[in-house]
């Protein structure tokens, strides 16, 4: 871009005010030919390497993107129910929302779970959970996504023991788990043992995966959080794109091939903010990442290259003001995914910034998905930003500046060590901070919050109060499956897996057997922390 | 002032108590934070151990009345007098139920971090009132 000055299009040529990105990438009011003279782009087609313009050379016109709303609901019984629901209104994934006693590893009669059993996601204490939300769906047509980290191990052992139960060929099961254990330590917090063994409870499912269960998608790596947290949009998928380095990096010391794993690996990024900085990100971040896999860890496929993802409206953007608003800013939101290529998407519902939806709000979510798909012609091309000067020279921009970032996080010591220290976490708050005071003080615009402002009555919000009969309902079948299985035989199977934990074996073989005789989450979890021990968090902000 | 922040139950967002801890101590505050996953025990002690003026509870898993009774329980039982406030995602209704289980008040949804600094400023000890931290009850 040497050229740059003979053509006035800066903002100082043109004497107008100066523009930056949250990401702090100085925008010009006009790009050109002369923008993208050096760029690689002009040669960029869709589905091909490295995958800027998308993953798939027909993309959308051959399937749109899957819809799948995140849901779950207190009992098994309700979430079963509201799949049912979710998929006669013509959903095609299923997201299921975990309540946090599950989350942390604690049973629905463990002290520390009182007022929290089946609050913000279905209670799993054994396999008969599973059984039962799942009942009469069929696992062959619906792909379902399993929202849970520091226990995803017990999770995942119990969706493969179900289906295996239920007569399903394993080597033919799909499916999805979130299991991405790092960014727990930045955002989020469900983490239960140290770093080192998180990550190494990670390994073992993509090993576990890679060797029996093929067609699942073991860890999905969440920039989300991350974002969520704080961090810029640079940072949001440098930070993935580090931890993704990490779980690839623990499969291939377990011998497996990278072209056996890295097609499984699959992202959750955010979307709120600039249109095209968020456009950009996922296009400079597609790049980098084929790069990275084909340079770095020398993959052979074309699809191991892939920056397979599910980009969805975040709730970091939406507000409790004026909240019909967000029902606007997550149309918008829903529009920067699909011209990003997303291959799932989810849209966080108006409510969502301060309960958990209704029925109506995720309704609403879902036709706004829909209208994009059947009324706006989004399927129709390709990659249609392509080609435009701005947006390729932004794309340009982000793959340079994540990279960077990248390095930063090198400095730091890697990013297992840039967690275990805090290190991330605290550059994640103070962004937090940073941008929380820009739209407190009105340096940052937000509508409804410190611009178009109005007077509002606090109007009663539909709440999902907490059901202390069903919590107690489950802590009586708990009860019940604690008299009722083999409890001796219970006990050897928590002892095979103390026995491989100490003994630093993959868990997955002895946690599927455990789960199949209905050993307990806080049993299982139990057992693991007296051989890992637990994290202790780092106290920075 | 010395203010001690907490993070009671299950609950794993902390965007909003760590924004509140750096506005905190911009204005001139002491803090000091529990980290994530703390019993109302565990946060009780902490608060006599550091010697702090107030507490503060940050929920947002929809657990903060339930968390409230609790922390009621163990500051009567352990005859503690030491103020404390509930923040997070606290719907305006349930603010005034928060204050009758003996929250020295509750913040709301959305509520801005310079309004919480100013509140505890405002109510910073005051040696004409023998020292002791001042609440103001908006009733």
């Amino acid at each position: 871009m040497n050229t740059k000055n003979k053509i006035k299009h800066t903002a100082e040529d043109l004497g107008v005010k100066k523009v930056y990105l949250e990401s702090g990438i100085e925008v010009n009011p006009i790009y050109t030919a002369e923008d993208v003279e050096n760029s690689n782009s002009k040669h960029e087609m869709p589905g091909e390497y490295p995958f800027t313009r998308g993953i798939h050379n027909t993309m959308y016109r051959k399937r749109p993107f899957t819809i799948r709303q995140y849901a779950g609901f207190a009992s098994p019984e309700e979430t079963n129910e509201r799949f049912q629901f979710l998929i006669a209104n013509g959903q095609s994934g299923l997201n299921v929302a975990f309540d946090l006693p599950t989350q942390c590893g604690l049973d629905s009669d463990d002290p520390k779970a009182m007022g929290e059993v089946g609050r913000v996601g279905m209670t799993v204490d054994t396999l008969d959970d599973f059984e039962i939300a799942f009942k009469n769906i069929d696992l062959d047509k619906i792909t379902v996504s399993l929202t849970i980290n520091g226990s995803a191990i017990i999770a995942i052992a119990m969706y493969i023991a179900m289906a295996e139960k239920a007569g399903y060929d394993i080597s033919k099961l799909r499916g999805t788990a979130q299991n991405d254990i790092l960014k727990e330590f930045i955002g989020r917090g469900t983490w239960i043992f140290p770093v080192d063994k998180s990550v190494k409870l990670v390994v073992d499912t993509i090993e576990y995966c890679a060797q029996h269960v093929p067609k699942y998608s073991p860890v999905s790596v969440c920039g989300y959080h991350i974002r969520e947290s704080g961090a810029n949009p640079i940072q949001e998928m440098a930070y993935a794109f580090c931890i993704a380095k990490a779980y690839t990096d623990g499969a291939l010391s377990r011998r497996i091939d990278i072209d056996d794993f890295a097609s499984r690996l699959s992202f959750n990024f955010d979307i709120y903010g600039n249109l095209f900085e968020q456009i950009a990100k996922f296009r400079g971040g597609r790049r980098l990442w084929a790069k990275i896999i084909r340079e770095e860890y020398l993959a052979k496929n074309d699809d191991s290259c892939w920056l397979r993802m599910i980009a969805g409206g975040g709730g970091g953007g939406l507000t409790k003001e004026q909240p019909e608003n967000n029902i606007v800013r997550s149309a918008y939101y829903a529009l920067i995914s699909a011209l990003s290529g997303t291959q799932t998407m989810a849209l966080c519902s108006y409510d969502e910034a301060y309960t958990i939806p209704t029925e109506h709000s995720a309704e609403i979510s879902l036709r706004t998905m829909q209208i994009m798909i059947h009324e706006m012609g989004i399927c129709d091309t390709v990659d249609p930003l392509g080609g435009s000067y701005y947006v390729e020279a932004l794309t340009d921009k982000f793959e340079e500046e994540i990279k960077k970032e990248m390095k930063t996080v090198d400095k730091w010591g890697g990013i297992v060590n840039a967690v275990a220290t805090g290190k991330i976490q605290e550059s994640v708050s103070k962004q937090a901070y940073i941008r929380e005071m820009g739209m407190q003080t009105g340096k940052v615009d937000k509508v409804g919050v410190n611009i178009f402002t109005r007077e509002e009555e606090s109007k009663p919000v539909e709440f999902h109060p907490y059901n202390q009969e069903a919590a107690d309902k489950q802590v009586e079948k708990l009860k019940r499956i604690k008299a009722s299985r083999n409890n001796e035989l219970v006990k050897q199977k928590l002892e095979t897996i103390r026995k491989d934990a100490k003994e630093d074996k993959n868990l997955m073989p002895s946690i599927i057997e455990a789960v199949k005789e209905y050993a307990t989450v806080g049993e299982i979890v139990q057992v693991m922390k007296d051989v890992y021990g637990e994290f202790e968090e780092p106290i920075f902000f | 002032m010395k203010v001690l922040l907490s993070k009671p139950g299950l609950d794993g967002h902390d965007v909003g108590v760590k924004v509140l801890a750096h506005g905190l101590i911009d204005a001139g505050f002491e803090v000091v934070y529990t980290g994530l996953r703390k019993t109302i025990e565990e946060i009780v002690q902490m608060a006599i151990d550091n010697k702090v003026d107030v507490i503060g509870l940050s929920i947002l898993s929809g657990t903060h009345i339930f968390l409230a009774q609790k922390m009621k329980e163990v500051m009567d039982e352990k005859k503690l007098t030491i103020p404390w406030f509930v923040g997070g995602n606290v719907p305006p209704l349930d603010v005034e139920k928060l204050e009758a289980i003996g929250a020295s008040k509750a913040f709301p949804t959305s509520t801005k971090v310079v309004d919480v600094v100013n509140y505890f400023k405002e109510s910073l000890p005051n040696p004409s009132k023998g020292g002791a931290f001042v609440v103001e009850r908006n009733k």
